[in-house]
């Protein structure tokens, strides 16, 4: 059906090879290509247009190169401009002075946080920490007992002294309260890393917008992360940036990478916030969870690793 | 999006050159319509004004009538909620992880409940954590009654239960929730088959709901594709349309599956579900609803 970037540039790498210069027409028709491509990989229009744009500049004002053809340098210049954007090296999550460590996460409804706040503190008490993960979302029906059940299948402390809406308790609590205690609990009982779980939000919901800031407010988190699905469209940077301005955060994770959507909101949001993404969440097991790889989701976005074969083949 | 002061006001000028017709694709291609389908658009209307010149109605209404052709207007949209000989009616809900598929339930069962029918819930997400529990919670929030099996147990045994009790007891609706699934796993999708095979063993599935977030970009037309190809999707339900996304891929979707999108999710509450209503829908995505 669609495709791919590697089969586009190979039809116009016919026509480029071995005129050894780029002409503006040459870097024009690459340029539509890559355009189409990162927009079917999702990444938002503004983004792309700031992107491609770029990658021309770059593309007219380099000296030709000896060892490449006009086709692999401009094939290049995208790949380094990805991975530039997209964060270069990897950051570290940071820890507080004096602990416990507070890691708040926040989001959209159904973006993996519940599933994060486990999978983080599974691989935290991995690294030698005692993480104690807090149910703040006492909203959603059994997202209480979602973090408990999860919870448990880490091996950590779930501090949940609101049932939150199950069983017919509506709105059972209140939130930022539960998180206070939180840590105020982890300070007693001496976890070193607090991990606070909150409800699903739109980043239209100015009222549940207020909630996180107020959970924020109470808790000062170190960290705070921005936790959202790899398959979601041109509105991430929407509602990136309502998230920005309603409850600020520190770093992005992506989820549900494990599935075949090519995840171009990684680029959208780095390149509109500024903020790294730190964390890929890729599957339903609590270990499915690894730093986040910049080479890794710039190939994966262009499907660069075929374009880096033909690049050798030619 | 950041294109909000939408279509109409684009189109109200007096001449229609190429910046504005990239101004429309830009319009379109932020709501999620994907490249594709937007250039074909855009193709169609620029030749029908060509055509129709001085006699075609304004260009923002052009656009509006194609798009509105698109998400076809005359779509059967009912649910399949009768069963035959006596045996209930079986929705099956499907979809990728968090979609709202258990919310849907939900809501459905309050609308089916309000209309005074009987209805029955199955539980057959039995891998998420306190899936169940969320579930549960909902037949209680809407009276509905809740077959559960163990957690960890075989999605497709209780859903065969859910539905041979539904027959037993007369009911005339069984919903049937199954765990969210990303469309490239294909031992999953492979076990959601068999539920749908064994289900069938006690009565026809009537409906088979695919869930979708109206977040979700181009890939929502391959997770159609692959559900469709493994339980024969028979109608969309496009969820968190209350937030700031268009949901534009159900745009591609309906053009290349013709499955119709039949409910929209508005909200967390019981009560936010509604029909699909196409005008509303793309006047939504022009920015001009
Ligand atoms: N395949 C896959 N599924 C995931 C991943 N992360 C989360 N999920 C699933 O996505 C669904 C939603 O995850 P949750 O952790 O409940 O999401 P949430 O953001 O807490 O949702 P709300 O609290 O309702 O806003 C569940 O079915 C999870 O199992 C992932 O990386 N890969
Ligand atoms: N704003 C809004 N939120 C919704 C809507 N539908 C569902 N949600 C929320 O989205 C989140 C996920 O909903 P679920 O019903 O658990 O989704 P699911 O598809 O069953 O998820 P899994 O079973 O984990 O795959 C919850 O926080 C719901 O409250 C909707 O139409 N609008
Ligand atoms: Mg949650
Ligand atoms: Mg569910």
């Amino acid at each position: 059906m669609f495709a791919t970037l590697s089969d586009r540039l190979a039809d116009t790498f016919k026509n480029l090879r071995g005129k050894g210069r780029l002409s503006e027409a040459d870097i024009d028709a690459t340029a539509r290509e890559i355009r189409i491509a990162l927009l079917e990989a999702d990444v938002a229009l503004p983004v792309v247009k700031e992107f491609v744009a770029a990658v021309k500049e770059r593309a007219r004002g380099e000296d030709v190169s000896q060892a490449l053809n006009p086709a692999q340098q401009i094939v290049k210049i995208v790949d380094e401009e990805l991975v530039a954007i997209l964060g270069g090296e990897t950051r570290r999550l940071r820890f507080a002075k004096t602990p416990p460590t507070v890691i708040m996460l926040a989001g959209l409804q159904g973006a993996g946080k519940t599933t994060l706040a486990a999978k983080l503190a599974l691989w935290l008490k991995g690294e030698g920490h005692s993480p104690m993960l807090v149910a703040a979302d006492l909203q959603r029906p059994n997202a209480v007992n979602q973090l408990q059940v999860n919870g448990e299948r880490a091996g950590v402390t779930v501090w949940a002294p609101e049932p939150g809406n199950a069983q017919g308790v509506e709105h059972g609590g209140d939130p930022v309260a539960v998180a206070r205690g939180g840590v105020e609990e982890a300070k007693r009982t001496l976890h070193d890393v607090v991990i606070v779980d909150t409800a699903g939000r739109l980043g239209i919901d100015a009222e549940l917008m207020q909630q996180a800031a107020d959970i924020r407010d109470a808790v000062q988190p170190d960290e705070v992360l921005f936790v959202v699905d790899a398959m979601i469209g041109q509105d991430a940077v929407t509602t990136a940036q309502a998230f920005l301005d309603g409850v600020g955060y520190d770093g992005v994770v992506l989820t549900k990478l494990d599935g075949d959507a090519r995840g171009g909101a990684a680029l959208s949001i780095r390149s509109m916030t500024g903020k790294p993404v730190m964390f890929a969440s890729n599957g339903e097991q609590l270990t499915d969870f690894d730093v986040f790889h910049p080479d890794r989701m710039a190939s994966r976005i262009l499907d660069m690793g075929d374009v880096m074969t033909l690049i050798e083949q030619a | 999006g950041g294109l909000g002061r939408g279509l109409l006001a684009l189109l109200s000028r007096d001449r229609v050159d190429e910046d504005t017709w990239e101004e429309v694709e830009d319009l379109l291609i932020t709501a999620d319509v994907g490249v594709g389908p937007t250039q074909e658009l855009v193709e169609r209307l620029r030749t029908r004004l060509r055509v129709e010149g001085g006699q075609s109605a304004s260009v923002p209404e052009v656009l509006r009538e194609e798009l509105i052709t698109l998400v076809d207007p005359t779509a059967d949209r009912r649910l399949g909620v009768r069963g035959s000989d006596g045996r209930p009616g079986v929705v099956l809900v499907v979809g990728v992880n968090g979609t709202g598929k258990t919310t849907t339930v939900g809501k459905l069962g309050r609308i089916l409940v309000a209309e005074d029918r009987t209805v029955l819930m199955g539980a057959a997400d039995t891998f998420r954590a306190a899936a169940t529990e969320q579930l549960t919670t909902w037949g209680e929030r809407v009276g509905v009654p809740v077959v559960a099996g163990p957690e960890g147990g075989d999605p497709a045994s209780v859903a065969f239960e859910a539905v041979s009790r539904g027959v037993a007891e007369g009911a005339d609706v069984v919903l049937v929730d199954t765990a969210g699934r990303l469309q490239n796993k294909s031992n999953l999708m492979e076990e959601l088959g068999k539920v749908k095979r064994v289900v069938e063993k006690q009565a026809p599935v009537t409906e088979v709901l695919l869930v979708l977030d109206a977040t979700t970009g181009q890939n929502g037309l391959t997770q159609a594709r692959v559900f469709g190809e493994v339980v024969d999707v028979t109608g969309i339900v496009l969820t968190k349309l209350d937030g700031s996304a268009k949901g534009g891929i159900v745009v591609a979707v309906q053009r290349e599956l013709g499955v119709p999108v039949k409910l929209v999710g508005l909200g967390e509450g019981p009560d936010d579900l509604a029909p699909f209503d196409p005008e509303a829908f793309v006047d939504a995505l022009l920015g001009a609803g």
